[in-house]
């Protein structure tokens, strides 16, 4: 009995609630003629989709930076390379892991600038990285509407310049990873493989990476940083090494979104985006300085899976569209829960 | 070589201000707007923006930095501006109204705040943050589906067509302005609601008068050290709580101050960048996290609207395109709060770096007094 108590407090009240609200969701669809079938396929799809970016919260989580508020720089790399393999008419694989490999250095050096910065300012990193990503946003707007870019799918067609605030990439890369060995069940089924198979493969890499001696250096640093300084580790070294990687897979991760989703998104775009990561992964039980493999996966499933289910079954019983509302009052509520418990760490 | 120093760290302290000045005093003449024309759109600015922005300063002397949770104030004075609009009551007495029915709202929502932020200390402005993202979802939830439907409204004007849920836009033709015409000066070609500055300085006035009280000395009591001030008997918690609650009803009605100016309310997106337009001023205006005055908040309005008001035009004449402006004055915006959000924590932390070199200084020099001892 004590061992199941230990259990629910360990995986807390909020993800036991969600979890079961997503599982009467579930339950509920057929009844308001929701297709099960489909909506599993959303959210495989959608978790696929997020689930770099919820992976690119662990590293700086680990390392004591907190959540990654600032998750947007990373994402600006990623649309800088995607934008450029694009423009380069680079097609299905090349056009994919061209758009990789070319937004990898930017990725580099801005959370090379982006962890230097945060090392900075100790103890306030969250509301930092959260102003340095909006203005980051804002500068790249800028930036979008004035580099000259001149694919005739890219730039708006009567100016003659400025890219477009959605640029399709249909014949370029559009669904190279998921549609790689993907199996089809029915009309409305698709299990899209190789995203998921790419989204496991990295989180394997990051599991591994996590074991490594920079790995177990860069959790010391986070968890006791006095022990870590005793024993010869440079803390701010292996913080900025987290926040390259972070940015890193911020990158990857608007590379991946954007093949499943179809479209390069630009402009004010990326603003929201570090928040539903932030709020997938605290739902998948990580605290503002643990976070584990587990927490990603159960995170991205979790919340993605609310975010699809909520629309389809909400909005079909009540005749309303009340599921935004539903989802901004769960993944807000979420962060705050996690915000406002006492953390040992941190005292 | 000490003259040397205390000029860099003027120049470092006021860097966000030097930044700015610059900018703006480069922007002016590209925007090809007339000096008449800036400084009647800043005296209408300033009756407009100065009260939200005043209401930052108390939680900044009560040691919880920006308040961010100001935006919960100002979704309570929106709630009252529309059962003003609801119940028809027009000109000042509808603002008052809507204060009325604003006050206890955002009391409440103050307590809940500053409840969070007890439970949240060393991150108030990232909780604040989100808190307001939070509540923004529950007054989704109260206008959008239950006003009209389990909350009566009375006049389906404001109703969406479906039947309930208030109106995406909301014309305030009843209370428009009237706080501004209610004593409004023409002067020199100028026209100077004074009935709003009136207010604004009652404000002011309450401000230095709050700071002077026991309350107030215990909030910067708080501010400076909340360890030395609990052991000298001062209850933190309630203190941060007043603290918070203050402000969140100053928010309410420097929101309905601000909404009677524009004389329409965008329901939903009125609140959204309350606080982003308050903080950047206040930081603008030469604040920091820690510290605040009356005179940095008009500075900042001023310097920060200015701003504004001449950046499409200017981005409109140097690039061919106002959106470029656009872009550029929300970069400015939200750069300017990271960068006097780096310069606060940067400097606080090179602070303590010199304290502890200070201390290390001791022990040198007392090193050799020591071997010195040993030779004899």
């Amino acid at each position: 009995m004590n061992k199941i108590k230990q259990y629910v407090t360990d995986f807390g009240w909020p993800r036991i609630i969600i979890f079961i609200f997503l599982v009467l969701l579930f339950v509920a669809a057929p009844f308001v003629k929701v297709r099960i079938d489909a909506s599993i396929s959303d959210v495989l799809n959608r978790f696929g989709q997020n689930a770099l970016f919820v992976l690119a919260m662990v590293p700086m989580i680990q390392a004591g930076c907190g959540l990654n508020f600032g998750l947007s720089v990373g994402i600006i790399a990623g649309l800088i390379g995607s934008t450029l393999s694009v423009q380069f008419g680079l097609t299905e694989a090349f056009g994919f892991f061209g758009a990789v490999v070319l937004s990898i250095p930017f990725a580099v050096v801005f959370g090379w600038f982006y962890g230097k910065l945060l090392n900075k300012v100790k103890g306030e990193e969250m509301t930092i990285a959260m102003y340095v990503g909006f203005a980051g946003v804002m500068f790249m707007c800028i930036m979008w509407l004035i580099l000259p870019y001149n694919g005739p799918t890219m730039i708006w067609g009567y100016a003659g310049k400025g890219l477009r605030t959605t640029i399709t990439i249909e014949g370029f890369y559009r669904h190279f990873l998921n549609d790689f060995l993907a199996i089809r069940i029915g009309n409305s089924f698709v299990f899209p493989t190789g995203m998921l198979l790419f989204v496991g493969f990295a989180a394997f890499l990051m599991w591994l990476f996590m074991r490594t001696k920079t790995g177990t250096a860069l959790t010391a640093v986070g968890s006791n940083p006095d022990y870590a300084r005793a024993s010869g580790v440079s803390a701010d070294r292996m913080r900025t090494i987290s926040v390259v990687l972070s940015t890193v897979l911020g990158a990857i991760g608007i590379v991946v979104y954007q093949q499943s989703y179809g479209f390069i998104q630009l402009y004010t775009a990326p603003l929201d985006m570090p928040f539903t990561a932030v709020a997938a992964i605290l739902i998948g039980g990580a605290s503002v300085n643990k976070a584990s493999m587990v927490n990603v996966l159960v995170g991205a499933f979790l919340f993605q899976g609310l975010l699809t289910m909520t629309p389809s079954v909400i909005n079909s019983t009540l005749q309303t569209d009340i599921s935004e509302v539903v989802r901004i009052i769960v993944s807000n509520g979420i962060i705050i829960y996690a915000l406002t418990r006492k953390t040992k760490v941190t005292k | 070589m000490s003259e040397n120093k205390s000029i860099g760290r003027f120049f470092t302290e006021n860097a966000v201000v030097i930044v700015f000045v610059l900018v703006t005093v480069a922007a002016i003449p590209s925007s090809g707007l007339s000096i008449q024309y800036i400084v009647q759109e800043m005296i209408t600015r300033l009756g407009r923006n100065t009260f939200l922005v005043l209401a930052l300063l108390l939680p900044i002397y009560a040691g919880m930095g920006l308040n961010f949770g100001m935006t919960l104030g100002a979704m309570s004075g929106q709630v009252g501006l529309i059962l003003a609009i609801n119940w028809n009551v027009a000109g000042v007495e509808g603002l008052v109204f809507a204060a009325l029915v604003g006050t206890p709202i955002s009391v409440l929502m103050g307590y809940v705040t500053g409840f969070v932020l007890n439970k949240a200390k060393g991150r108030e402005m990232v909780t604040g943050y989100m808190l307001a993202f939070f509540i923004n979802g529950i007054y989704q939830l109260v206008v959008l589906y239950m006003m009209g439907f389990i909350f009566p409204i009375r006049s389906p004007a404001i109703l969406l067509s479906r039947g309930y849920g208030i109106r995406n836009t909301l014309n305030l033709e009843g209370v428009r302005q009237s706080l501004d015409d209610a004593l409004m000066l023409k002067a020199g070609g100028f026209a100077i609601p004074i009935a709003t500055f009136l207010v604004i300085i009652a404000l002011c006035l309450f401000v230095i008068w709050f700071k002077k009280t026991k309350l107030g000395q215990d909030m910067r009591a708080v501010g400076h050290d909340m360890t030395v001030a609990d052991a000298a008997g001062v209850p933190v918690d309630r203190t941060r709580i007043i603290a918070i609650i203050i402000s969140t009803v100053l928010a309410c009605y420097g929101q309905i101050i601000f909404l009677q100016n524009m004389g329409n309310m965008a329901t939903y997106n009125a609140h959204d960048q309350t606080s982003f337009f308050a903080v950047a001023a206040i930081l603008v205006g030469g604040a920091s996290v820690k510290k605040a005055t009356i005179p940095n908040v008009f500075i900042g309005v001023i310097l920060l609207h200015v701003l504004f008001v001449v950046t499409p035009r200017a981005g409109q004449n140097l690039f061919g395109s106002a959106m470029i402006g656009e872009y550029f004055r929300q970069f400015i915006g939200y750069g300017v709060i990271a960068l006097s959000l780096v310069l606060y924590a940067w400097r606080s932390r090179q602070d303590a770096i010199r304290a502890r070199e200070g201390l290390r200084g001791v022990t040198a020099a007392a090193k050799p007094a020591l071997s010195e001892g040993g030779a004899k």
